[in-house]
């Protein structure tokens, strides 16, 4: 694997779409044509070289890239959008669309990361050791087809609108959640290990939520079942299972309605 | 104005049963001229190796009005890394399925269009529309007003009143800036308001206690009453189901006797369009079959019908209709957005995103039936090209139906290679179809069969001297046609030349000029009706929610009117 | 002699009413009365030649106060701020007619501006959750035609629509609703007892925020299944019971407001109260409709619908492509982040609607603000334009709340020497194009 390591020099003015940060696209590049690579602030045309000095040079493919950001990227937005493969590593906290509509590769954020990220996830594994903010893992607006696959894992803890319209992958928060998670979900898994505020499974089709911690207000379309001994993530317990939303239509399977699921540790 | 001479194209018009000789085209003052009134200054192009045929006309698209905005505004994810901007004098372009204003005018002319016809206006809604017409760039457009589920036209026809039928028809196209008599799902959509259908030409409407058998032949009477440039254009009952051929053929058959009336040249009484909606067989999704064989051995058996077919692309697209029952329906099956809009005393809207996907046996089964319609077609003056945009698949799709019509080898690569083949072919005729559209055929079922069944066929739809300037030239050589069919769709999608009123608008696909668009439409005199007026005015003051001064569209809203005259007073 | 203009469209609220009656002097220039219209209407009509009508220009000194100046003067300034600004956030539009609207739009395409309404603040929420679930509606006709069960649900048409229940949802008789509000079984939903709440049979008070859940539970009802006993405040049994009585209707509608648009959860709320409208749809005929507010932010939405595929928030600061985002492209957002570096306000008032926080920063930056009035954005302005009022002294078209287009007219004359919008915006766009080519 090479590296490329790209230090902020100057801090935009607004925010710099930096949707040109990603192993696909510094694949087979040196620094100097890295340099050159488009970045934006509104109708201001601008390159990668004019807000990060660039050092070492990409691999042949995505795959052998290693990407490293030092300095303050929070103003930075898109950073890793639609990597295949390779490694991106933020030393800082970072703005929207971060690994947004990522399909392969690793991205780690050593910091907090803003709305919209991980956007219609297909695939690959994206760490966040701080913070997340609203819509982690959703789809992007008006579309059905939410995160498919890949693994997102939050330290810290994660706002609103969380995984709307899942589909498939996973998301595992060690901290606390917001209000409305996984809200339209078809499919996919959610693991709180904190609280959540309200709003779980509102509106699922299928899919599964498991919370460590409380939930402030169960929703009414949400039934409890029975209890349940699982392992997640390395820990075991006993939980209550509920099914639902039954306010929503489902699949059936044999004639039998497969519903969402709700795991509360008891 | 510029002159000019095209010269050394190989010229396809059916107008002058003209089949790809190589002749000179000349433009002057935004017409046709014989190339001997062209002055030495004229500018000469040379088209050697290129086909020259008139501008292309789209019979039938949802371009323009409220539910088709609808559905551009409720999926912004169908502009998702998508919304660009071409070189050119263009304006931001996006929209896979339903472009906006700016992509949707670029793209038609792209593709040597020069004529669009909005499928469906609801009649309160008239201003909507004709603001995005006057917003769509270069080419020319017009409006078909709904009729089929009319209170008006409900009652009148129920008294088989025809004479007050008819003057209320003249005044809605007057007030909306429409052009003609298009019917939706006649009858069912005013069921649809109290969550019913008419699945059958002889099911009556709730209350109204009419059948649309009779609202159809009552409008087919309206039409040539009034001698409108256009037949009476037509999306039958029980759109979509397993079965529904049986209810197309019913409702072809009540066309038979009239004879069409008018002096613009039109022949036909009845417009049946996206037809491939209209022919299916079996009785559910299993047994689901084409049955498009069946169905154009009686179309081509009948001498005054024309019909469209709305070929499926294989696409993910949006479905959108004033069939509302239907969309409400197909939003049961995929359990994707379904938007609806129900208009007081006129018609609804429904809307629903639909993916096409050639894993799907049904899918793969409505594709073959809608090329299926086109080779079986006799007469190319009368079968039309169309995807029913955005329902069947985009507009921007014609290159690649064009390639499969044309390219035998292009089809059974496609048909061959679905995930449930052996199912599709065996529920299909058309592997055992030879047949390959030719140019001059195309030229007819893309020009001259639209214009005259639109009664525009003295100006439009040819390169005779007299007619207008709407001129395509495509990079497609006649003697030697691609061996690969993807050149065909290649050719297809990008003009050599557009010239729209004898200005050249496109160059290399590039647009380089938006021209002085128009805004068709029919503006029928009739007697004085008494009755009419009166019915009018007290439906505003009872049931309408707005007043009857505030209906009508300004003349401000169609600044370039092309406007047919039409004197029915006799 | 002073004359009577009929059939005039009233440019306040979402409910477009267009039997106004205005009675105008003999020259033109003075508003003598208005008949049918509701209090708000007539003083919209009223207030046009009310002393202390700006009617120039005026520009923002540094000692605070202002100065008048020339039209050409401000439209100098602010072509020179657009095209200085890498990212302009254009916002308002829904007091204009669309024909200024089309005008904004080219601008905002060639100097990189986000164009966005009202919508922003108000029913954006709704537009949300229409692009995620659809929407089963009808046009208000259909409602005074053929509605039997009609539910107010968070909003308070009384005062914010105040012709609203006279004209579509309550009170008239229609086609086939003959007997009017005696044939009809009306609802209201809400945290508080509303004057709206008086004319309805029922009142249903719901817990402040928890709206999604009765909604939750109302659909949960529909299909037969098991809710706990209280739901929101509200018991189960009278959710089970007004479901009945809804599905025993032939036709319902749901009428919503900022109670739903602007609670916990906002397009959340919404986009459940239009799945509960889809599921009555396999049993019955039921629609549901968006109160919205300003007379034409529902043109604005359909004007940048067809042009830009979107309805508001619409950034078009790359200038090559349109994008969009609720939450990132939205006006609050762009101002609290400190994402634009100059605003344009036209026909609507953000320093009064917008939160403080948003005030504050669009105070910081170059702003020009385009309003018949002084209002508390043009106190924040660098540059206040006046011009003529839209629906009395110029014409346009505007979309009512079910989108149905009506023209709004020109009743009186504007002051002398006043542009209109489109005017304005024409020379603006002109001043643009020189000073882009002369770079």
């Amino acid at each position: 694997m090479k590296t490329v390591t790209l230090t902020v020099k100057q801090a935009p003015d607004l925010y710099l779409e930096c949707e040109n940060i990603t192993p696909d696209t510094f694949a087979g590049k040196k620094a100097d044509e890295i340099a050159q690579l488009p970045a934006y602030q509104g109708k201001e045309d601008t390159t990668l070289g004019e807000y990060f000095t660039i050092a070492g040079e990409a691999g042949a493919t995505a795959a052998e890239t290693q990407i490293i950001l030092k300095g303050d990227c929070s103003k930075m937005k898109y950073i890793g959008i639609k990597m295949t493969a390779g490694e991106v590593i933020v030393n800082s906290s970072t703005d929207m669309y971060t690994g947004g509509w990522m399909k392969g590769g690793k991205l780690v954020v050593k910091g907090d990361v803003h709305s919209f990220c991980g956007l219609g996830m297909e695939g690959g594994e994206f760490l966040i050791e701080g913070n997340a903010g609203n819509y982690l893992g959703a789809s992007y607006r008006g579309d059905w087809r939410g995160m498919q696959g890949g693994i997102i894992r939050v330290k810290g803890n994660v706002g609103s609108d969380v995984c709307t319209f899942m589909n498939g992958g996973e998301l595992i928060v060690e901290g606390n959640a917001d209000v409305h998670i996984a809200t339209h979900a078809e499919g996919g898994r959610i693991v709180i290990k904190g609280d959540v505020n309200r709003r779980v499974g509102g509106q699922m089709v299928k899919g599964e939520v498991i919370v460590f911690g409380k939930i402030g207000l169960m929703m009414p379309g949400f039934k409890f079942i029975k209890d349940v001994d699982l392992e997640v993530d390395g820990t075991k317990a006993r939980f209550a299972e509920y099914i639902g939303d039954l306010g929503e239509r489902h699949p059936t399977r044999k004639g039998e309605p497969v519903y969402g699921k709700i795991f509360l540790k008891k | 104005m510029a002159e000019y001479l095209i010269k050394n194209g190989h010229v396809f018009d059916p107008v002058q049963h003209i089949k790809g000789d190589r002749k000179d085209i000349a433009v002057k003052d935004g017409k046709i001229v014989e190339t001997s009134a062209l002055s030495p200054a004229a500018k000469q192009i040379d088209v050697k190796g290129k086909s020259v045929m008139a501008g292309a006309m789209e019979i039938h698209a949802h371009v323009a009005g409220p539910k088709v905005n609808l559905g551009r505004w409720y999926r912004p994810e169908d502009k998702l890394f998508d919304s660009h901007k071409t070189p050119g004098m263009t304006r931001i372009e996006g929209g896979k399925s339903i472009p906006t204003v700016f992509k949707t005018g670029y793209e038609y002319a792209r593709m040597g269009y020069t004529f669009a016809m909005e499928a469906a206006m609801p009649p309160l809604y008239a201003r909507h529309v004709h603001e995005e017409i006057h917003d769509t760039p270069i080419i020319d457009e017009a409006a078909l007003p709904v009729f089929g589920n009319n209170w008006f036209m409900l009652e009148y026809l129920k008294n088989h009143e025809i004479e007050n039928n008819a003057a209320y028809v003249a005044w809605t196209l007057n007030q909306t800036k429409g052009y003609g008599i298009k019917i939706v799902n006649p009858g069912g959509t005013e069921a649809w308001a109290w969550g019913l259908n008419c699945l059958s030409v002889n099911d009556p409407v709730p209350y109204f206690d009419i059948t649309p058998a009779e609202i159809i032949t009552g409008l087919i009477e309206t039409n040539e009453y009034l001698g409108l440039p256009h037949s009476i254009h037509i999306h039958g009952n029980n759109l979509g189901n397993p079965g529904c051929y049986q209810t197309t053929l019913d409702t072809l058959k009540l066309a038979e006797g009239f004879k069409a009336k008018n002096n613009f040249g039109r022949k036909q009484v009845m417009h049946q369009t996206h037809l491939q909606f209209h022919s299916y067989g079996g009785d559910n999704w299993g047994n689901f079959e084409s049955k498009a064989k069946e169905v154009m051995d009686y179309v081509n058996k009948q001498d005054n019908l024309t019909i469209d077919t709305g070929n499926v692309t294989l696409d993910e697209t949006t479905t959108m209709t004033a069939d509302g029952p239907f969309e409400h329906h197909l939003g049961g099956l995929n359990h994707l957005k379904w938007a609806n809009v129900d208009v007081e005393l006129e018609t609804a809207a429904g809307v629903v995103p639909y993916i096409y996907s050639p894993d799907i046996k049904v899918c793969a089964i409505q594709w073959a039936i809608g090329l299926e319609l086109a080779l079986y077609a006799k007469d190319p003056m009368r079968c039309f090209i169309t995807t029913d945009h955005p329902n069947a698949g985009p507009f921007t799709r014609y290159p690649r139906v064009i390639k499969w019509l044309m390219s035998k080898k292009a089809r059974d690569e496609r048909l061959n290679t679905f995930k449930h083949a052996d199912k599709v072919i065996a529920a299909t005729t058309l592997a055992e179809i030879d047949r390959e559209i030719t140019l001059y055929e195309l030229a007819a079922m893309t020009r001259a069969g639209p214009a005259a069944s639109l009664g525009l066929g003295k100006d439009y739809g040819g390169l005779k001297p007299g007619m207008n300037a709407d001129i395509a030239i495509y990079n497609i050589n006649p003697d030697k046609m691609p061996s690969d069919p993807e050149e065909i769709e290649k050719a297809f999608s990008g003009v050599a030349y557009l010239f729209k009123d004898g200005k050249i608008c496109v160059k290399d696909g590039t647009v380089v000029d938006n021209g002085n668009k128009r805004t068709f439409w029919v503006d029928v005199k009739v007697k004085a009706n008494k009755q009419v007026a009166h019915d009018v005015r007290e439906k505003f003051l009872k049931y309408y929610s707005i007043n009857e001064a505030n209906y009508s569209v300004p003349d401000s809203y169609a600044p370039h009117p092309y406007v047919i005259a039409v004197d029915a007073t006799q | 002699m002073p004359k009577v203009v009929t059939d005039v469209t009233c440019p306040f609220c979402g409910t477009l009413c267009d039997d106004l009656e205005v009675t105008v002097s003999d020259d033109n220039k003075k508003i003598l009365s208005v008949r049918n219209a509701c209090a708000i209407g007539a003083e919209k009509f009223n207030h046009t030649s009310l002393p202390g009508r700006v009617t120039r220009p005026r520009m923002r000194q540094p000692d605070g106060t202002f100065k008048e100046i020339t039209y050409d003067e401000a439209i100098d300034w602010t072509a020179n701020m657009l095209v200085k600004s890498k990212k302009t956030l254009m916002y308002g539009w829904a007091s204009t007619s669309c024909q200024a609207m089309s005008v904004g739009h080219e601008i905002a395409e060639k100097v990189g501006g986000v164009v966005d309404n009202c919508a922003t603040v108000c029913h954006g929420s709704s537009l949300i959750a229409i692009q995620d679930v659809g929407i089963p509606s009808c046009t208000l006709g259909e409602v005074k035609n053929r509605a039997d069960r009609v539910v107010f649900w968070g909003c308070n048409p009384a005062h914010a629509h105040p012709r609203h229940m006279s004209r579509y949802s309550i009170f008239p008789r229609g086609f086939f609703t003959v007997k009017g509000h005696k044939g009809r079984k009306i609802y209201c939903v809400d945290c508080r007892y509303t004057d709206t709440a008086r004319c309805a049979d029922e009142f249903i008070q719901v817990q402040q925020g928890h709206d999604y859940e009765l909604l939750n539970a109302f659909r949960t009802a529909a299909r037969g299944e098991a809710l706990p006993d209280v739901i929101g405040g509200v018991p189960k049994e009278k959710i089970y019971q007004v479901v009945e009585e809804l599905k025993g209707g032939r036709f319902g509608v749901i009428f919503f407001g900022m109670g739903l648009t602007h609670t916990l959860g906002r397009n959340h709320n919404i986009d459940i109260a239009i799945s509960f409208t889809r599921d009555m749809n396999d049993l019955m005929k039921f629609s549901i409709i968006a109160m919205r507010g300003h007379w034409n932010v529902t043109g604005s939405g359909q004007v940048l619908s067809w042009q830009y595929g979107f309805p508001y928030a619409v950034d078009l600061s790359r200038r090559s492509k349109a994008r969009y985002q609720t939450g990132e492209t939205t006006s609050v957002d762009l101002l609290v982040r400190n994402e634009v570096e100059a605003c344009f306000n036209i026909a609507t008032d953000p320093g009064a609607h917008f939160p403080i926080d948003s005030v504050i920063s669009m105070s910081k930056k170059p702003t020009v603000t385009v309003d018949p009035h002084i209002n508390m954005s043009t106190e924040i302005s660098d540059i206040h334009i006046p011009v003529a009022m839209v629906g009395v002294e110029t014409g346009g078209c505007a979309y009512r709340m079910d989108n149905v287009p009506i023209e709004t007219r020109k009743v009186v004359d504007a002051p002398d020497g006043m542009l209109t919008d489109v005017e304005l915006l024409t020379k603006i766009n002109t001043r643009v194009d020189q000073l882009m080519g002369a770079q």
